[in-house]
């Protein structure tokens, strides 16, 4: 029955669901994994990049910098994650010009998760095919990961997954995590919970990663270079 | 006849050791009567930010109204206060968006930044260019004298009290030059402890 009221977007079901939302959720769980880890002194981001063999994975980026604190990565359609990552770029820029200082992390969550709703409500669009993974530090509140879903909801987390691989991947962390745990950590745990999903062999090329240290406070895409280290360190 | 002379008044601040001041007249009036002794200029945005304004009297009470909204707005999405430096770059935004019909008021804003309550100043022109100071700032119909009297009689790193005296001397003095300030002025000393106001009682004239 519920099949009958996905034509349009606006329109309840009798359950109580917008489909479109439900079907936009779908997306995302078929999306490659992407997982994030918050650490005492900063935040890890990573997601898979399994592409066909001639592709050059350089020319694809997953992990995206919104600002220089805050970083993101996202789990379901790629094309609907660039508008996103414009969208946010300009609202996080257009905030700085009237206060001069930073947007905090959950400010441009909330201005993103209002974007993503606008898109539920409205006519004649579709809500957008991803969750977002939100990464930033604040010099007043510190490490912060967030996930935003098709519906605009958003959640604040210690270490979460979205994607293909997300319900295991989040008993993996669960079990890992602490919270005391240090960047360093964070960034090995977060490639073993992405090893553990992995079909074929993980290397520095078919994995991103991006983090967020305290000391500095800048977000950064680990270069394939840095990627290789750590994952030579784990064997 | 200039529109920023038509009510007259002047604002002042000054930086004090681990403190800020800062001032204004009292006096309310349409060019040569005066109508009220009791308009202040300067208004609390927080206990660690003031925001003292001069010009155009219709434009002093918008330009707060509208600047509390904003600020208001502000904490509730932000769920914290807005540091002195940041209210004052929204302050220059504010006036600049009306840069081709602006508000015919100058900003004035005094308060303690950060954590460790660093003193800080600023003052802006109507259209929103801001100047930062290290050591006092000042808009209103006296700048002028204002000038001369903080120039002479400021010495940095005064404490609470001696600052009181030193921006009270410089109000005073520079209001009896000028027909359309003065009539008593208000003085309010920001410490990492708390506001202190203080009304003077000038020649009421």
């Amino acid at each position: 029955m519920d099949s009958y009221y996905d034509f349009s977007l606006t329109t309840f079901s009798p359950s109580g669901k917008l489909v479109q939302i439900e079907y936009a959720l779908q997306a995302v769980s078929d999306g490659a994994t992407a997982l994030g880890i918050k650490a005492k002194n900063g935040v890890v981001i990573a997601t898979e990049k399994k592409l066909p063999p001639l592709m050059d994975s350089s020319s694809i980026q997953k992990v995206s910098l919104l600002t220089p604190n805050i970083g993101m990565v996202y789990a379901g359609m790629g094309p609907d994650t660039r508008v996103l990552v414009k969208k946010g770029r300009k609202k996080a820029e257009a905030y700085f010009r009237q206060y001069k200082d930073p947007i905090t992390s959950i400010g441009i969550v909330k201005e993103l998760a209002s974007v993503m709703q606008e898109f539920t409500q409205s006519g004649g669009v579709r809500p957008f095919g991803v969750s977002l993974l939100i990464a930033g530090y604040d010099k007043t509140t510190g490490p912060a990961l967030y996930q935003v879903d098709p519906s605009g909801s958003y959640f604040g987390w210690k270490a979460t997954a979205v994607g293909k691989n997300m319900v295991n991947a989040k008993t993996f962390l669960e079990k890992r995590y602490n919270e005391d745990i240090e960047l360093e950590d964070a960034i090995h745990i977060a490639i073993l919970t992405l090893k553990e999903g992995f079909e074929g062999q993980m290397s520095e090329h078919n994995i991103e990663i991006g983090i967020i240290r305290s000391s500095d406070g800048q977000f950064q895409v680990l270069t394939p270079a840095m990627v290789k280290d750590y994952l030579e360190v784990l064997g | 006849m200039s529109i920023m002379e038509y009510n007259g008044g002047a604002v002042l601040a000054m930086v004090g050791k681990n403190c800020v001041a800062i001032a204004s007249d009292l006096r309310f009036g349409v060019q040569a009567q005066t109508l009220s002794t009791n308009f202040s200029k300067v208004f609390p945005i927080s206990s660690k930010c003031f925001l003292g304004l001069s010009g155009l009297a219709t434009d002093i009470l918008t330009l707060h109204q509208k600047l509390v909204f904003k600020n208001n707005l502000y904490k509730l999405r932000e769920e914290r206060e807005m540091s002195p430096r940041v209210f004052a770059n929204m302050v220059a935004s504010t006036l600049y968006e009306k840069r081709f019909g602006p508000f015919f008021s100058e900003p004035v804003i005094a308060g303690l930044e950060g954590p460790e309550n660093k003193p800080y100043i600023t003052a802006m022109d109507l259209l929103g260019a801001p100047v930062d100071a290290h050591d006092f700032v000042m808009s209103g119909t006296c700048t002028p004298a204002m000038y001369g009297m903080c120039e002479t009689l400021y010495r940095p790193n005064l404490e609470p009290d001696d600052l009181f005296e030193t921006i009270s001397q410089c109000l005073l003095a520079a209001f009896d030059r000028d027909a359309i300030t003065g009539w008593g002025a208000v003085v309010h000393i920001l410490t990492p402890t708390g506001v202190i106001s203080r009304k003077l009682k000038g020649r009421q004239d």
